[in-house]
Order: C-alpha cells, then sequence, then structure tokens
C-alpha cells in the first residue's frame, strides 16, 4: 500500500472539503466534527463533474455524509454509498494522520 | 375550441403538454380568458379579475368577447358573430353550462351566480339592499349565500328538499349543516321553493313568494338551483343530444361528429352531466389524449366532494347508501360523519361528513377496498397517518392521481416537497383538499416530516430564527447543540447560514459558517454542470458606463470566459475554475465593480426601465430609484433569493409586477407591488400601497423585507409566503403600516443595522490570505487546474463539455 501525503491536518476545517491530486486521481477529503478524516472519489456519478470536494458535510441518522453540490445527492462519508439511490457509490480511499500530515492511499 | 372556460383551458394546456403542434384557437365568449370559478367568491371579497385568470399558453390565439353563432360540420367552419368564421379540424365544444332559472313570474328580475359579470351586477344590487334570498340549497347556492352574506345583506337559502345539499348529505348531515348555517344569522327555509318574484310599485324586486304564499322579503334574489349543459349550437348543428339536454359522447369525449369533441359541463355521458371541476379536467385530458392520437377512456368519474362552505366543512364520498353505516354525531360541537359499508362489514361503500371533514383525505382513496380499521376509529380519529394507502388509491380526484404516481415521483423522480409533487404530477393544484394527504405520503417516503426544517431540527425557519434572535446564539454548533441534533445537513446549514448572515450581518466565510454555505456561498460564485461557476458582477439598476463594460469585456476575453446577458439587466461570465476566481474578482473589484450576490439566497438585482430621464413617457426617475435600493440592499440574506424592479410609468417596461417587491411610478410618487414571482408559479405582485414618497416608499420596503426574513420558511419566496400568511395582504398591511404587532421599530433598526454593516464579499474575501487559501483545484497542487474541465467551441464562446 502506498501513502500519499497531501495536506496539513489543519489545513482541513472542519465539516469543509478540500481536493487532492493523488495519481492522477481526484480525492475528496473531508475532516468531520469528531475530527475523524475521510476520502471519497472526487467525481459526482450522477452529473459527471469533479465536485464533491465541494458538498455540504453533515449527518443522517448519525452516519457522516456530503451532499453533492449539484443536484443534493447524498453519499456515506464512510461507504461511498449515495444514500438516495444506494445502487450509485463512489469510492472510498483509505486515509491516515501522522505527525500532523495527512495521507491518502487510492491503491486497493 | 368553442367555449373559454377552465375545462378550456385545461384541454389546451393538455394540448401542448403532449406536444400537439397545430394551431389553437380559443373563442369564448366573455371578455377575458378562462378563470377559476372554483374561487369565484373571493372575486366579491376583492380578488382581482386577473388573479382569478388562467394564463393564455404562448401561441393560442384567442377570441374573446365573441360569440359563435353556428357551426357548419360539412365545410368545417364555426361562424363568429361581427367576425371572421373560423375553420377548423378538430372542434372541441366547451361551452359549459348556464344557471337553471325556474319559469316564475319575476324570474327576469333575478340574478345568477356563475361569471364574474354576474357578480359584478349582484355587487352593484346589494349596493342599496339589506336584504337577498338565494333560490337554491345545494354546493352553488350556499356559494352564493355566502356571497350574499359578505356583501352584508341578510340572507335566506331556499330550498326544495327537506334539507341543505341534498346531493351530498343525508338527513342527519343536513339538519347540522343547517344548525351551522342559522348561527351564522342566516335563514334556511327548506322543503319550500319559489312561486314567483315580487315585484313592487316601482319595478324594483321587493322579495320572493313561497308555494306556501310566503313573502320573503328581499331586493335581491339569486337563482342558485342546478345548472342545463349549453347545447344550442349542438342542437342547430345536428349532433346528437341527450334526453334533457347536453351533447352525447361517447368515451373519447366525440360526439356524433367525429371531427367535434365535447367536454365539461355541455357534455352527457351515459345520460349524466359533471357539474364538478375534476371530472371536466379528466375529460379535457381524455379529450388532449385522443386528439394527439392516445386511447384515453372517460368512462364516468368520481363525484366525491369536500368544501368549506360558510365555514363549515362538507364531504361526501363514494356511495350514499349501504348495506350498514355507522355515524358519529356531536350536535355540540356542529359534527356529523356517517361511513357506509358492506352487508359483511369488509369494505367501505362512502361517507358523508359534516363540520369536520378529516376522514375524507384519510379514507376515500379506500372507497370499494377493504376498511382499513375499525369503523369506530375511522370516524373518530379520520384514520390518521398509520394507513398504508394501496398505490391504485387515489389521492387527487381533480386530477385522476393515484397513490402508486405519488410514490414513484417521491422515490424515482426526486419530489421532496408538497410544491415538487404538485408540480409532477399535477396532484393538489386544483381544490388542494389532498394536499394533507400528499404531506402524509411523503413523511412515509421520509421525505418530509413535520414544520421541521430536516432530521436535524424540529423547528420550522421561523422558530430558528426567533431562538437565534432572542437567544443571540451566534454559531451553527451552538444552535444544533441546543437545540437539535447529529450534524446537520444541506437543508439545515444554509439555512442556519442565512439566518446568521440576516441577524449578525457577518462575513458568510467567518469561521465556521464557510463550512454551513451551499458551494455557490461558499465560492461566492454559481456552480455549473461542469463544476465551473460563473461570476455575476453588480450593476445596479442596469445602468454601466462604456469603460466599465469594456472592462468586463477585457476580463471575459481574458479569461476566456462565456458571456450572457442577464435577464436581470446584469452580465454573466461563465466557465471560471475556482481557481480563478479571485484573479477575475481582482481584475473587476479594482475597476470599482462589487459582488451581485447572484450566488446567494439574497437581493439580485432592482431592474429599471430607462425613466423620465430619457423617455418620453416616464413620469419619475427610476433607474435612479432603482439605484438607491439596489445599493440599499445588496447583500441582503433572506430565505430565498429577491428580485425587484422599478417601472417610470405605467407602461411597466421594468415588468416590476413578476418581482418580490416592485415599483411602478405615478404622477403622484410610488406603487408599491409586492410577491410577485415569475418561475413555475407566476404570480402577479399585489398592489401594496399607492402614491407613496420615495422616503414612504423605503420604509415600507424595509419593513416587508424584514418582517418576511423573519417568518418565512426556508425557500419560500415572498409569493407563497404572502399566500401563506393569514390575512394575507391586509394582515400584511396591519404589521408593516399599522404597526399591530409593535415590532415595526425593531424591523426599521433591523434595516438600518444591515445597510450600515453592508461590506463587499469579493473585496473582503480578496483581503484575507485565510479565506482566499481555499480557491485552489487541488490542496496539493495549488498551481495545477483541474484536469476535467474541458470545453469546446459553440459561436465563436467556449461550451462545457462533461465526460461520461
Amino acid at each position: 500500500m502506498t501513502w500519499v501525503n497531501v495536506c496539513g491536518y489543519a489545513t482541513l476545517l472542519p465539516e469543509r472539503g478540500v481536493c487532492a491530486l493523488v495519481d492522477g486521481e481526484q480525492v475528496a477529503l473531508f475532516r468531520t466534527h469528531d475530527g475523524v478524516v475521510h476520502a471519497l472519489g472526487n467525481r459526482d456519478p450522477f452529473s459527471g463533474a469533479y465536485v464533491l470536494s465541494r458538498g455540504i458535510v453533515g449527518t443522517r441518522k448519525g452516519e457522516p455524509t456530503v451532499a453533492s453540490p449539484l443536484h443534493k445527492q447524498v453519499f456515506s462519508l464512510v461507504t461511498g454509498h449515495c444514500l438516495d439511490e444506494p445502487s450509485v457509490a463512489v469510492p472510498v480511499y483509505r486515509t491516515r494522520v501522522d505527525g500532523g500530515t495527512v495521507s491518502v492511499s487510492v491503491s486497493v | 375550441m368553442v367555449g373559454y372556460g377552465p375545462a378550456a383551458h385545461r384541454l389546451v394546456e393538455a394540448l401542448l403538454e403532449r406536444g400537439f403542434d397545430g394551431a389553437i384557437t380559443v373563442i369564448g365568449e366573455e371578455p377575458r380568458p378562462a378563470y377559476d370559478r372554483v374561487a369565484l367568491t373571493s372575486y366579491l371579497s376583492g380578488v382581482a379579475a386577473e388573479e382569478l385568470s388562467y394564463p393564455v399558453p404562448p401561441g393560442v390565439v384567442t377570441r374573446l368577447n365573441s360569440r359563435v353563432t353556428g357551426i357548419d360540420r360539412r365545410a368545417r367552419l364555426v361562424a363568429v358573430e361581427g367576425g371572421e368564421p373560423e375553420p377548423y379540424d378538430v372542434l372541441v365544444l366547451a361551452t359549459g353550462s348556464r344557471p337553471f332559472v325556474p319559469p316564475v313570474p319575476g324570474a327576469e328580475h333575478a340574478h345568477v351566480y356563475r361569471t364574474i359579470g354576474d357578480l359584478d351586477a349582484i355587487r352593484l344590487a346589494a349596493k342599496e339592499a339589506t336584504d337577498g334570498v338565494v333560490v337554491g340549497g345545494g354546493l352553488l347556492g350556499l356559494e352564493a349565500a355566502d356571497a350574499l352574506r359578505g356583501l352584508g345583506l341578510r340572507t335566506h337559502i331556499v330550498e326544495m328538499s327537506p334539507w341543505l345539499m341534498p346531493r351530498q348529505v343525508d338527513e342527519g348531515g343536513g339538519a347540522v349543516l343547517k344548525a351551522h348555517i342559522e348561527a351564522l344569522g342566516l335563514s334556511v327555509h327548506t322543503g319550500s321553493g319559489v312561486q314567483e318574484v315580487v315585484t313592487g310599485h316601482d319595478g324594483r324586486v321587493a322579495g320572493l313568494r313561497t308555494p306556501a304564499g310566503t313573502l320573503i322579503e328581499a331586493q335581491v334574489v339569486v337563482f342558485s338551483a342546478g345548472i342545463r349543459p349549453r347545447d344550442e349550437l349542438a342542437r342547430e348543428s345536428g349532433l346528437a343530444l341527450g334526453e334533457r339536454g347536453g351533447v352525447v359522447v361517447d368515451s373519447a369525449m366525440r360526439t356524433s361528429d367525429p371531427h367535434v369533441y365535447a367536454i365539461g359541463e355541455c357534455a352527457v355521458r351515459d345520460g349524466m352531466v359533471y357539474g364538478l371541476v375534476g371530472p371536466c379536467f379528466t375529460m379535457a385530458e381524455v379529450a388532449a389524449d385522443r386528439i394527439t392520437g392516445g386511447g384515453a377512456t372517460f368512462d364516468g368519474a368520481d363525484l366525491s366532494t369536500r368544501l368549506k362552505l360558510l365555514g363549515v366543512e362538507v364531504a361526501q364520498f363514494g356511495a350514499m347508501e349501504g348495506a350498514l353505516d355507522v355515524t358519529y354525531m356531536d350536535p355540540v360541537a356542529g359534527v356529523y360523519k356517517k361511513l357506509f359499508i358492506s352487508d359483511d362489514a369488509g369494505t367501505l361503500l362512502g361517507g358523508i361528513c359534516v363540520g369536520d371533514a378529516s376522514p375524507y383525505g384519510t379514507l376515500r382513496p379506500y372507497v370499494g377496498k377493504p376498511l382499513p380499521a375499525p369503523p369506530a376509529d375511522l370516524l373518530f380519529t379520520g384514520g390518521g397517518a398509520q394507513l398504508d394507502l394501496p398505490d391504485d388509491a387515489q389521492v387527487c380526484s381533480c386530477n385522476n392521481v393515484s397513490a402508486g404516481v405519488v410514490r414513484s415521483a417521491i422515490t424515482g423522480q426526486g419530489c421532496a416537497d408538497v410544491a415538487g409533487l404538485k408540480a409532477c404530477t399535477r396532484a393538489g393544484t386544483t381544490c388542494g383538499s389532498c394536499v394533507p394527504m400528499l404531506r402524509q405520503l411523503l413523511e412515509k417516503a421520509g421525505v418530509e416530516t413535520g414544520k421541521g426544517l430536516c432530521e436535524h431540527f424540529e423547528h420550522s425557519r421561523a422558530e430558528l430564527f426567533d431562538i437565534v434572535r432572542v437567544r443571540g446564539i451566534g454559531t451553527f454548533s451552538q444552535l444544533i447543540a441546543e437545540h437539535g441534533q447529529g450534524r446537520g445537513c444541506d437543508v439545515c446549514k444554509p439555512a442556519v447560514a442565512s439566518i446568521l448572515a440576516s441577524l449578525h450581518h457577518g462575513h458568510v466565510l467567518e469561521g465556521e459558517n464557510a463550512a454551513l454555505q451551499d458551494t455557490n456561498d461558499h465560492f461566492l460564485a454559481n456552480i455549473q454542470k461542469n463544476g465551473t461557476y460563473s461570476v455575476v458582477p453588480r450593476i445596479p439598476g442596469g445602468e454601466i458606463t462604456p469603460d466599465k463594460l469594456i472592462v468586463i469585456g477585457e476580463v471575459a476575453r481574458d479569461f476566456g470566459l462565456y458571456t450572457k446577458i442577464t435577464g436581470g439587466q446584469r452580465i454573466d461570465l461563465f466557465g471560471a475554475r475556482v481557481d480563478q476566481l479571485p484573479q477575475i474578482w481582482r481584475r473587476l473589484v479594482d475597476a470599482g465593480f462589487e459582488s451581485g450576490h447572484a450566488y446567494g439566497k439574497a437581493l439580485r438585482t432592482v431592474k429599471s426601465c430607462v425613466g423620465s430621464t430619457w423617455c418620453r413617457y416616464g413620469v419619475q426617475d427610476s433607474v435612479g430609484l432603482a439605484i438607491a435600493l439596489e445599493l440599499r440592499y445588496r447583500g441582503l440574506r433572506s430565505p430565498h433569493k429577491l428580485k425587484s424592479a422599478v417601472s417610470g410609468c405605467a407602461r411597466e417596461c421594468a415588468e416590476a409586477r413578476s418581482k418580490d417587491f416592485g415599483v411602478i411610478a405615478t404622477e403622484q410618487g410610488w406603487n408599491l407591488y409586492v410577491g410577485g414571482n415569475g418561475g413555475f408559479k407566476p404570480r402577479h405582485a399585489d398592489l401594496f400601497a399607492a402614491d407613496l414618497t420615495t422616503e414612504e416608499l423605503v420604509r415600507t420596503i424595509d419593513r416587508f423585507l424584514m418582517f418576511y426574513i423573519r417568518t418565512a420558511d426556508r425557500l419560500q419566496r415572498t409569493s407563497a409566503w404572502l399566500e401563506s400568511l393569514d390575512g394575507g395582504l391586509g394582515y400584511l398591511r396591519s404589521v408593516i403600516v399599522d404597526d399591530a404587532l409593535g415590532i415595526c421599530a425593531d424591523l426599521d433598526a433591523h434595516m438600518e443595522r444591515h445597510v450600515a454593516a453592508y461590506a463587499d464579499e469579493w473585496r473582503a474575501t480578496l483581503e484575507d490570505p485565510d479565506k482566499l487559501s481555499r480557491f485552489v483545484s487541488f490542496v496539493n497542487a495549488p498551481g495545477v487546474p483541474d484536469p476535467s474541465i474541458v470545453f469546446e467551441t459553440e459561436r465563436d464562446q467556449i461550451k462545457p463539455v462533461v465526460m461520461s
């Protein structure tokens, strides 16, 4: 597994996403209110646009989520599944925080 | 189309929806397009005829004030009195009905109650009258009685049957209904009738004599005792008629001539004439489907009704008799409810409600189906929200929409609220009685729960606004910790962000607030389908110097942006990546521009015509006022976007009546209109105050906006808000003109704080390195543009390409 450092943990503000370019993949990174860092594919499968990092972060029945900024479909930050249409999902990537640095692995 | 009432209007709409591409001509004898007859009585309480009218769809030719005198079926021509004949390929008769006037002496002195013209005549006659009598105690009769009462007359109702509304309720229900109506001060004469309309020596109406010889003194007599189909054209042109009149149609709504259809109250199907709007709309849909090559059929219709007459709810659904019945009666509260069920007590056959129609909404869809609960429970509670409707149960009888169709609109088409369902399915758009059921279906589908904003807050937006204001709450985290649950979502976060901005006036990207904003507010620009943004600089009132126009052109050229003139007299620059936005703003801000808030639920634009400075018709300086208003209210965050316009004379070139607040110049000052809207459901703004000075105008708009911001629902435009206010425009006037709630000083101070605190959001962002650092495509590669953004060229400008 290859880890790629993307930014300092302090760069991630609570409940605001950023996008990182990792091995050519666009990765949307989110720091939730509890401090956990989640990573999903940045591409919104409904529109085809690379925008998920710019969605609103929140919860649905306790599960951390992001809503696509285009048409507001809600995705689980944990499973990548669209909670409004369970047959649709986006990739989930592993993250780790080490010494104040956030890294992502896009290899499976 | 001959006849221009609601059925004809619906047919035109249905034809256009089905892609009918032929020419459509509608010939109507009234001086106006079709209007909502169900709401006719509201005309007498001040609603303008224009507001009741249905808009004429684009491309449809109307010939108003025109009477058709004959049909030449061989030549396919209709003759129009005093005009050119009209040729047709397909003719639709929608001539409606006329009120039945019994042939008694003096009948020519009586009024009828059907058209706006009839109402004008009644209103005029009522001016010199003290007493009125309505002949007919059915649905239309009670409606007319309500109108006479509203005009201040002592009102009598004369009905031949032993009880009121014999077609909707039984004797027990009729008695309860009568008690309600008498309690309002009306006199009810059942089992009676009309012998003659009595006139005095001066020839004026003096009263009505009943068959028993009693004289009911009244100066206004209204006949409202049933309808007769207007079938004279069909009769003269040899079309088949029903035994008791009406144009005979088959299940395709075709008459005996396959080129001629008949719909609405003039048509008779299987011996029945339908006088309710629901079946008439269904006929229009069927005819439209057939004309455009479909195979729809009309095989009779549900005559269930639910209405509120003289303040009393009355409902009837399904059959009015059955092997078994269960009755609940409370003469003290004036409630009567009865259900008819099959002999095995298993199937619901129908029901009658007076005084409380709540079972109607829940139980009507179960007619002909197994009882969903014991009858007594159903009568007491109406069944409540726990019932699961079968998919084939009809929810909206006006528009024939089943529960299954509503459910698939919720799950398949993403309808998330009642408004969405109305748009998608048409359910609830006519009489509105099924709206509670739509809400229930939404709740069942987990979409909408009561008035709460979302799963995180049980409060409405207005309640949250008060909580934040009264408790002085400064952050979303504090609000959700103390008054909500979870961590919010795309519904509540932007709503709370807007409340915080309205109350505290800070920058929308300050601190935690940034995480609440929808992407548009987050990047102070409008997201487009490929993830790029568009930029709209403010051009107050639409006035701009050549130098500034050149700057916009240069910026667009240098950044390769697509440019388009907006409907709000501004210029939109499309195709900017997030990392380009600050560079674009820098150029614009340096040239004296600021944010136009095109991205925000905020004041957008105050459009203007050129006004008295240049225009030979203008009576006031509309551009000057528009600029002043736009600069006053710029940046004001509100429940939804706000649009405005100022016209310099009554010609209204700025289209101010389609705006949330619109101003039209008069010789004496300004007229203020509020609650207008374009969009999906256009609404003309209502005249709120006339001939105001500029100072009065500004103060009134200040209060209007602040009261709206405090009390509207999330994403509720001023038009819907105004309609939702109990007491409507009169109530709004009492609050912001007469200060009935004692809050005007507070509203004024609130607006003053907004005006004083305004700062350009673009400039503030450019001056703050922390905020600026977010404007990159990639956090780990700030200089790299997003490779997914690709354009091609169309008409010499860029156009987005989205990779699928």
